[in-house]
């Protein structure tokens, strides 16, 4: 039985040689601008930097990725098209990408590149799968975080292109790619400009003796004193839902700040037919990185050797303190 | 080509009863040219509506409505994608697609785009047209630069382009629902909680500003989206069809009311004050003037 691939994230040319080091088979990253979904100051990669990550990378036998995974601006495709050629060139394993526009850019003029299919697209169904596997010849679909592990099952026995899963790290709610929460409060969203909640408009002021953080001049969150303050992503964020019955205070109403952490699921994702595991991040820096792969990588190897699946503790890792299986289980339904 | 105003799907979760009498009104009186029509939110709630629908698509077309069926927008389980292929098969008439699913079935054949598939570029609107897309309502969150972009490329590829012009703006969809969630309830036991709410559930941050409205496993905006001072903006740019999102509200004076402003026999700015005093929401055209959507930029 064939081990499951891991695909770790890296913001930085260290978190790289991170996750390298570490255990990943393939590291995913992206160009230092609004053409990739981690569009963040300070982080990604110069086309030198991918140079140098491909050789550390190949050197070692993993592979790496590179995410284009925002939608080319109308009037303006010159830099995404730019971004797909420079990839070819850098002699990149794969390229991530979501825009049917741009995949069509890449297959009639990069034939030879290997293309995956963004989570930014949300292909959440087999009519959607087949539709990029035909028309553009996308090999792998990230899928969204919107199905369980049984509807996983069903999928993958009816598409024949290998499918990854996100397994651990910060958890969208919403459909991926189709959501403007972070554009109506801030004007700025994930699919233009590559951000989600960013940080140049979060605020935090001192209320008495509580925080509020708030972004887009919108209040996200209110801590009291002793409460952990957490980052005003807005899908995370306490609101009130207006008659939502008797003594509906305060609640986070979409999702608690919480990480996803499917480790216990191993065998039903390896039964579903699942091909690679991925690992959300690169915003995060190499120590998280590097101890997020090992462990992820232990509990690989523990899998395949046919032992049960240890319990490694991440509990230090996850955001707030929680984890989740999302909408693996049935949770959500 | 001439301007005409689209009636987007109802979004809520009305009882039958209401959206039954809401269609009749729309046939009887509204100024709207395209009428679309499917219960695009939450697959739990079509039985209510799948026995009335072929009247209601009947009465429509009586009246002289273009009628097009709409997909869900999100595809996820076995019975959620039967539906979607049952719809396309049908073939009762022209079919917008709001899932990339639907768009794959629908290839070869004219169909239409709904605004929850991304289209961002004149590349995607290109590869659209050459499957046989028609027409392509705009995802709300584009603003008028790339909006005047896709208009003058829809020209040239022979596609129309529409824009949501009046009410409360699409922002996320999941697999969750949230108005369960809100009431303590899980999906598959939701009781339909979310029929209480027929304009959406209002959310407020924790200081009592109210921000958005959760309608089961779809979130909106709170301020409810007004293009009306800018239709000759988009006229002129070759934008030629319009989209009037229901609101538990008269629609048939918002359908007027804008059918007024594309004859040039009302002035826009004026109309959305006018419109503006009907809906317990502020106006935001955010989105369209490249900033917050949540604003309004005069």
């Amino acid at each position: 039985m064939d081990n499951f691939e891991l695909i770790c994230p890296a913001g930085t040319p260290a978190a790289l040689r991170a996750a390298v080091d570490a255990g990943a088979d393939a590291v995913y990253l992206g160009f230092r601008d609004e053409t990739n979904a981690r569009n963040f100051p300070g982080l990604n990669f110069t086309r030198q930097d991918v140079a140098d990550a491909v050789d550390y990378a190949h050197a070692r036998r993993v592979e790496v990725y590179i995410a284009i995974n925002t939608y080319p601006q109308a009037g303006n495709l010159g830099p995404w098209q730019k971004a797909v050629d420079d990839a070819a060139r850098l002699k990149v394993d794969a390229v991530i990408m979501a825009d049917p526009g741009l995949l069509a850019y890449a297959a009639k003029h990069h034939p030879d590149l290997r293309l995956h299919l963004s989570v930014q697209a949300s292909a959440a169904n087999v009519e959607a799968i087949r539709l990029y596997r035909d028309a553009f010849g996308v090999r792998r679909v990230v899928l969204p975080r919107v199905l369980t592990v049984p509807e996983i099952a069903k999928l993958n026995a009816e598409i024949d292109i290998e499918t990854e899963v996100f397994v651990f790290g910060g958890l969208c709610p919403m459909a991926e790619g189709r959501c403007s929460l972070s554009s109506y409060a801030t004007g700025l969203s994930p699919n233009k400009q590559g951000v989600c909640s960013p940080a140049n408009h979060v605020r935090y002021e001192q209320r008495g003796g509580a925080l509020a953080s708030t972004l887009g001049g919108f209040t996200i969150n209110v801590f009291g004193e002793g409460e952990q303050a957490g980052y005003p992503t807005l899908c995370k964020g306490r609101f009130v839902a207006t008659g939502a019955g008797e003594g509906s205070g305060p609640a986070y109403l979409f999702e608690e700040p919480t990480s996803l952490n499917a480790m216990d699921l191993l065998p039903e994702l390896k039964a579903a037919g699942v091909r690679a595991l991925k690992i959300e991040g690169r915003q995060r820096g190499k120590a998280y990185i590097a101890a997020v792969v090992r462990a992820y990588r232990e509990a690989l190897e523990t899998f395949a050797a046919g032992r049960p699946v240890p319990h490694i503790d991440l509990q230090a890792m996850v955001e707030g303190g929680t984890q989740t299986t999302g909408a693996y289980t049935r949770a959500w339904r | 080509m001439t301007a005409s105003l689209t009636l987007g799907p109802v979004l809520f979760n009305w009882p039958v009863d209401r959206w039954l009498d809401f269609y009749a009104r729309i046939a009887d009186e509204a100024p709207v040219d395209t009428v679309i029509v499917g219960e695009i939110v939450c697959f739990k709630r079509a039985p209510f509506f799948a026995e009335a629908m072929g009247d209601v698509i009947e009465r429509l077309g009586a009246a002289g409505k273009t009628v097009w069926l709409a997909s869900p927008i999100l595809v996820g389980s076995e019975r959620e994608r039967a539906a979607m292929r049952d719809l396309v098969e049908a073939d009762a008439g022209l079919v917008e697609a709001n899932d990339m699913g639907a768009l794959a079935l629908l290839a070869g054949r004219p169909h239409a785009v709904g605004p929850t598939i991304n289209v961002y570029n004149e590349a995607t609107l290109g590869w659209m047209a050459e499957r046989g897309a028609v027409a392509v309502s705009l995802p709300a969150e584009l603003p008028a630069a790339t909006v005047a972009v896709l208009a003058r490329a829809g020209r040239e590829l022979g596609i129309e382009t529409e824009v949501q012009v009046w009410g409360r703006a699409p922002l996320a969809i999941s697999a969750r629902c949230y108005h369960a969630r809100a009431h303590g309830l899980h999906k598959d036991g939701c009781q339909f909680v979310c029929g209480k709410d027929p304009d959406g559930m209002p959310v407020t941050t924790m200081d009592g500003q109210p921000f958005l409205t959760v309608n089961g496993t779809q979130t909106m905006s709170h301020g409810c989206l007004c293009l009306a001072a800018e239709l000759p903006a988009l006229v002129a740019m070759g934008v030629s069809r319009f989209r009037l999102s229901p609101q538990a509200m008269d629609m048939v004076r918002v359908a007027e009311a804008f059918r007024a402003v594309l004859d040039g026999r009302r002035d826009g700015a004026e109309v959305a004050a006018e419109l503006g005093g009907l809906i317990d929401a502020p106006l935001v055209n955010g989105f369209y003037h490249d900033t917050a959507g949540a604003r309004r930029v005069a």
